[in-house]
């Protein structure tokens, strides 16, 4: 036994040493990059000198808009030599807190949710921002985009993009041939419907199904309504849980975007009954429009991402969008928004340096001119901005008159936020009555 | 330039390659240099033993002998236990008993809260529908997945074809349970009336009369069409088993049942099922470890909504979605909980067995 199992390890060292050295003999690495002396470079320099450093981000951001965000950061990697290692993924809440509790956080992520963000800052695995970068902070975002971020007084992060939520897409063309006119208040918005429907077509299409995220889309149509039924402050209550969720301001709301979503006269176009509402992904929601098979479809203004190319979105073209009119315009013009935060995990230089270049103006304009994207920072140049519906969501952004509040749902606790509320509202629109989902919902908020 | 932009991942993929032959390799080369240590002072103490015997001096006394030879066995078998109780300890031991501590602490697991996310489990209407579709799981997939494969098992033996056959109900073993679940939501697809059914079942039913369905949203028939999906999987898995248990079957056993002018009922009854009983056992029980764990079917198809919630499931959600550790943590107890008396009885059935 012993004589024979010589050869046989000789074999096994063999290979693995062969293995080795081949591995070792093939790991060079070019490195292109700009001369960080040359002109094009001068907006770096404050960057610079953590040359080889690499710095890991983890995000919710996929496919095409992971690219666009790879490229606007290239010059940066190129100028300064930090490698930004881009990771997106469509667990990334899950993963993120497996990732952090198993001690292997990435060096920044970008947080749509402040609920999130809020839970891991008490828990102490965020880097607050240093005195730098909080006047960075301070410079380039109104301190409405900040308070999100904040937490017990410190500063956490920094907004990246932006998304405009009140918006109600529709057809330009399919107005003009019909006669129909843009409402501007929600009575307006109700009696065009009520003529669709008089036509025996169904005006709304809703499709609120998104994976383990089925639900989300109602929310939203439920904070718009919180927000247009009832004053800022009251909002902000009900999503700290100041008033209970089954009060019966909240009920007011849910029972108006009931008056939408649960009617079987308006929903669902192109898909079919209210039912159909859950099982029809939010991405295909409003698409019948372009068949005419329906009107009206609420989304953000990030739906322009999930219409088939070469569809025309412009105020003269196949889609557009108007604002989500307001029920009594006295009170002013509530806008519903949402975006990421760039939060750090550890506090190398290199990270800050990354993360101090993201809150910065230079970025935003390098972001923005790839398209598709818009940004609290003021210190975007608004002609950058090519497409129409940023344009129109970058009025909305910039309008001194609107009141801003961020999606309530991803400001709630997680276990409500995204958990019971999503359920929730899929029961909901199931048929399940207001009274006892709003119990349900209020039974889950974490003590 | 394609293959320039896909070299990192190559390389990447290079390192992974690397890092594994060397552990692999390493854990190879121990393994082969230990044990051959070992034999080789066992020969070598053999030897001694046999040459001072063989010169005449009093041999040491036999038990002391065979002693020394245990404990050198002994550590024999410790040494290729090691890595498996390291494994263990690393990925299940250790783990345990965490998960059993957070399942007494509060959602970020700060401070004890007691018994509360156990009597959270059961007062909550949701948790409670989660704990009923279990239990439906529990019950029917292993009884009709293993009734499946053992009735497909009976028929197709020594039948013509009978390897094809086997081969297409085995097919869906080899698909992932994400795989499986996105293709009967296909079959689940929904369309109202008006339209074309881009689902199977839907435009079954469409043709046969009926209005098209929305399968998945419906209690409780939803979570019995998921079910479908776990069978539609698991029977294959019983079916190889049990076929191979009944080709096990001894051919004269069989052929003096014949000569006794059995019918083929009495055969099955009387001969088969007794014969294929342990394997029987056997698939019912992986099967049923398998049903108490099934989480991706779940998460795919539904994500719990429309009460088809399971324990795994909510578990997932409440754990790492939801930043509720300490519930999450429940479960996965309550959960282990239930797994122990069916592994208890798969161990104490494998003894018997053994005895006999």
């Amino acid at each position: 036994m012993a004589v024979k199992s010589r050869p046989r390890q000789a074999l096994v060292i063999a290979s693995v040493l062969t293995l080795a050295l081949g591995a070792t003999a093939c790991s060079g690495e070019s490195d292109s990059g700009l001369d960080p002396d040359s002109p094009e470079c001068a907006p770096y320099t404050n960057y610079q000198g953590h040359d080889g450093e690499s710095v890991s981000i983890y995000a919710s951001i996929r496919d095409k808009e992971a690219d666009l965000l790879r490229e606007s950061w290239k010059q940066f990697e190129d100028c300064t030599g930090i490698e930004i290692d881009y990771d997106g993924s469509g667990e990334f809440e899950a993963q993120l807190q497996v990732q952090v509790d198993g001690g292997n956080p990435p060096d920044l992520a970008f947080i749509p949710q402040p609920g999130l963000l809020a839970r891991f800052a008490q828990a102490n695995k965020l880097k607050p921002m240093t005195p730098e970068l909080k006047t960075i902070a301070d410079g380039n975002y109104p301190a409405d985009w900040l308070k999100y971020a904040t937490v017990g007084g410190q500063l956490y992060g920094t907004p990246l993009g932006a998304n405009v939520k009140s918006f109600v897409w529709y057809s330009p063309k399919m107005f003009t041939e019909k006669g129909y006119q843009v409402p501007t208040t929600w009575q307006d918005l109700m009696t065009l419907s009520d003529k669709i429907a008089a036509t025996n077509q169904k005006p709304w299409c809703v499709g609120i199904e998104s994976g383990e995220a089925t639900g989300w889309p109602a929310t939203d149509w439920v904070e718009d309504l919180m927000l247009r039924t009832q004053t800022p402050e009251v909002y902000d209550q009900w999503t700290t849980h100041g008033i209970p969720f089954n009060d019966p301001r909240v009920a007011q709301a849910f029972e108006q975007v009931g008056s939408v979503l649960k009617n079987p006269k308006y929903v669902n176009g192109g898909y079919g009954d209210v039912k159909s509402l859950t099982t029809t992904p939010f991405q295909e929601g409003g698409l019948p429009i372009l068949q005419g098979q329906c009107t009206l479809h609420r989304q953000a203004n990030i739906y322009g991402n999930y219409l088939p190319a070469g569809t025309k979105v412009a105020p003269d073209g196949d889609m557009y969008a108007f604002y989500l009119p307001t029920i009594d315009p006295s009170k002013g013009k509530p806008v519903l928004v949402a975006g990421e935060f760039t939060v750090a995990f550890t506090d190398t230089e290199a990270t800050n340096a990354v993360r101090s270049y993201l809150a910065s103006g230079e970025y935003a304009n390098s972001r923005a001119k790839l398209g598709n994207w818009i940004t609290p920072n003021n210190k975007l140049d608004v002609s950058t901005v090519t497409q129409e519906v940023d344009k129109l969501s970058m009025q909305l952004l910039l309008d001194k008159s609107a009141v801003f509040r961020f999606d309530g749902s991803d400001l709630m606790p997680a276990a409500v936020g995204s958990g019971t509320m999503w359920k929730g509202m899929v029961d909901w629109i199931n048929g399940k009555d207001t009274k006892s989902t709003l119990d349900f919902i209020e039974g889950s908020w974490p003590k | 330039m394609e293959f320039a932009d896909e070299a990192p991942k190559l390389l990447m993929l290079l390192y992974g390659l690397i890092a594994f032959a060397v552990v692999v390799g390493g854990l190879l080369v121990l393994l082969d240099v230990v044990p051959a240590w070992f034999a080789r002072r066992r020969e070598a103490a053999l030897l001694a033993a046999a040459t001072t015997g063989g010169a005449g001096t009093a041999a040491p006394p036999p038990a002391r002998r065979r002693s020394v030879a245990n404990r050198r066995e002994g550590g024999l078998g410790l040494f290729f236990l090691l890595p498996t109780l390291l494994l263990l300890a690393v990925g299940l031991i250790v783990p345990a008993i965490r998960t059993f501590l957070l399942s007494f602490m509060d959602g970020g697991s700060r401070n004890w809260v007691g018994f509360s996310n156990y009597t959270w489990m059961f007062s909550q209407d949701e948790i409670f529908s989660v704990l009923t579709n279990t239990l439906v799981w529990v019950i029917l997939v292993p009884l009709v997945a293993t009734a499946i494969g053992l009735i497909y098992a009976v028929l197709v033996d020594r039948a013509r074809f009978e390897s094809v056959a086997k081969a297409l109900i085995f097919m869906p073993m080899a698909i992932s349970f994400v795989g499986a679940s996105i293709i009967w939501k296909f079959v689940y697809a929904y369309r109202s009336g008006e339209y074309d059914q881009i689902g199977l079942l839907n435009h079954v039913w469409k043709m046969l009369g009926g209005e098209p369905q929305q399968w998945l949203s419906n209690p409780p028939l939803n979570t019995l069409l998921l079910i479908v999906i776990m069978i539609w999987i698991q029977a294959g898995f019983a079916m190889v088993v049990l076929s191979a248990a009944i080709k096990a079957i001894p051919g004269d056993v069989i052929e003096a049942a014949r000569l006794d002018g059995v019918n083929p009922w009495q055969m099955f009854w009387q001969i088969t099922m007794p014969s294929i009983r342990p394997a029987l056992i056997v698939v019912v029980v992986t099967v049923s470890i398998a049903t108490l764990k099934v989480f991706d079917i779940v998460r795919t198809t539904t994500n719990g909504n429309y009460d088809t919630g399971v324990i795994a499931n909510e578990m997932y959600n409440q754990a790492f979605r939801f930043g509720q550790t300490g519930q999450g943590s429940a479960l996965a107890v309550f959960l282990f909980v239930l797994v122990i008396p069916i592994v208890i009885y798969q161990v104490h059935n494998l003894r018997k067995q053994r005895e006999v």
